[in-house]
């Protein structure tokens, strides 16, 4: 069950190129490597953009509804000027990142004390099983009342949020090392710290890489989310702003403006990802076969 | 074997002493935002009578159960398209991965704007971020279709028809079901969002507004039907999958494998 859900985590993250690079065991036609440029991706992105451009200008499609990719931009550049886009922008990410950093320091070590206890596993199971499916925003009102309406209030929920993948990433990690490497470890007699140290830790690394890049993402929903129903500086707040004045290029600036953080974050952390996995020993054997 | 059986009772005994332990510690207290756990059951207990359910919980389902329906059809559907030609899904890439990437709540004023507070918006937002995981799921899974066969297919000549659902989407139906699986946590968190957000019905408002007239217990209420709720569609969903790819060996395996190393 562990090693199933680990992948299905990864390939609903990953884009389907991420996915491939996570198994490099399996060879690839050469026909399909050809078609790697960047013309493709490139063109067919430009072809899209004059496409809805034609659509809008000719009235296809309502301006009231979307405005022109053009239009969008020059709101973008427009936004991009004023002090107020920045500060949102910033505060936005510092959300983000303490959310993030604290959920690091929560998660991995209680993933990991579970992940090496089968009791504390089977203890705890039961309970992280049912609090599991319930979405991190319905905590939102509790973390409301707990912590009151302030910008703390956002790290708090990225933190939550976040926690989730990151734990359970450790976990299966964890449970998921070699036995051979544990075993030998517990032949030569290695105490707990050290097994950790040399066997659990970079054992579970790739695993703790993949949720980090799922936990990033989902507390920047998370922060952009809180920022829109409370009302808290931010991004999320600019973009309701913009929505109730009716201002829709400036909407759709700032909406693209918060799908270009999602990608650069994206881009980010599964460029660590792949770093943490150019080394582990999964990669290594099956390169080797 | 005695182990094993010490394990269990551990799996079992750890949820009840922590919820008596909850309920004999929570029995005094005065906190306004942590309630004792009698007061809460009680309220859960009394909150949802069969006219409230119908009127709270009913509406958020079945705007779920649209919205994931709709994903899981046009992502499977496009999913497939786009596993099988190459020059599509490049050139699509970018815009994909950039409409995915966009905060799903950040979306939502989009369709707000386009569609009003109605159900329609809920429904739409549930579908659009639910779509991605199936649609990324299906083209991996369609790319992953072993090319013998599909050149056995040709072979045989096979209708186009044929070939999609007799040899490629049961290959690729353990994948599709992995993106599936995770759509469902995104459509519910999606629906509960868009509730909360632009609701006036719906098991997210009535957990924001809970919260908002500080009816904490209510809002409790709220909060483990939803639980309740997600764990429910969660078995279901697990149910349906173990019938459907029971024939899979390679989940078969899996699954055995896991259960064995577990």
């Amino acid at each position: 069950m562990g090693t199933e859900l680990t992948t299905t985590n990864e390939i609903a993250a990953g884009s389907a190129a991420q996915v491939e690079a996570r198994r490099p065991g399996e060879v690839k036609p050469a026909v399909k490597r050809a078609g790697r440029g960047w013309a493709v991706p490139v063109v067919g992105t430009i072809v899209i953009l004059l496409v809805t451009e034609a659509a809008i200008r000719s009235g296809l499609i309502d301006t009231r509804f979307l405005p022109a990719p053009s239009t969008i931009f020059r709101a973008l550049i427009d936004e991009s000027r004023t002090a107020v886009f920045w500060a949102s922008v910033r505060d936005t990410l510092k959300g983000w990142a303490y959310g993030l950093g604290l959920a690091v320091l929560l998660a991995v070590p209680i993933g990991i004390m579970v992940g090496s206890s089968a009791w504390l596993y089977r203890a705890t199971r039961f309970v992280v099983d049912f609090i599991r499916p319930i979405p991190s925003i319905a905590i939102l009102p509790v973390f409301m009342l707990v912590f009151g309406i302030g910008p703390s209030l956002k790290v708090y929920i990225a933190t939550l949020a976040a926690f989730s993948p990151l734990f359970f990433q450790t976990m299966y990690g964890v449970q998921d090392v070699d036995p051979v490497a544990r075993d030998t470890a517990r032949a030569y007699r290695l105490n707990g710290l050290m097994r950790f140290v040399f066997v659990s830790l970079p054992g579970s690394t790739p695993y703790i890489a993949t949720g980090l890049r799922l936990s990033a993402s989902i507390a920047l929903l998370l922060v952009v989310g809180t920022e829109m129903v409370v009302g808290l500086q931010g991004l999320g707040n600019l973009i309701i702003r913009a929505q109730y004045a009716l201002d829709l290029p400036r909407m759709y600036a700032l909406i693209v403006t918060s799908g270009l953080l999602g990608i650069a974050i994206a881009w980010l952390f599964t460029r660590m990802e792949r770093r943490t996995l150019r080394w582990h020993a999964s990669q290594v054997k099956e390169t080797a076969i | 074997m005695s182990r094993r059986a010490a394990l269990l009772a551990v799996e079992i005994l750890a949820p009840v002493g922590l919820l008596t332990a909850w309920w004999f510690l929570s029995l005094d207290t005065t906190s306004p935002f942590f309630p004792p756990l009698r007061t809460m059951l009680r309220t859960f207990w009394e909150t949802w009578t069969w006219d409230r359910i119908q009127q709270d919980v009913f509406p958020s389902v079945v705007n779920f159960s649209l919205g994931y329906v709709i994903a899981a059809v046009v992502g499977i559907a496009i999913g497939v398209f786009f596993g099988l030609n190459r020059i599509a899904r490049r050139a699509t890439e970018p815009t994909v991965d950039f409409l995915r990437s966009i905060p799903a709540p950040a979306i939502i004023s989009v369709f707000i704007i386009v569609l009003g507070f109605e159900d329609t918006m809920k429904i739409t937002a549930i579908a659009f971020a639910s779509t991605f995981p199936i649609l990324l799921n299906t083209i991996d899974g369609v790319r992953g279709v072993d090319q013998q066969q599909l050149e056995m297919a040709r072979a045989y000549k096979l209708r186009r028809q044929d070939e999609i659902f007799k040899i490629i989407l049961p290959a690729a139906s353990p994948q599709i079901f992995a993106g599936l699986r995770i759509s469902l946590a995104v459509a519910l968190a999606v629906m509960a969002f868009s509730e909360m957000f632009a609701g006036t019905d719906g098991l997210g408002f009535f957990i924001i507004f809970s919260q908002a007239t500080y009816r904490v217990n209510e809002m409790y209420a709220g909060i483990f039907m939803l639980g309740i709720l997600g764990y429910t569609v969660n078995l279901i969903f697990l149910a349906t999958e173990r019938r459907i790819l029971r024939w899979h060996r390679g989940w078969r395996a899996s699954e055995l494998g896991a259960q064995g190393g577990g």
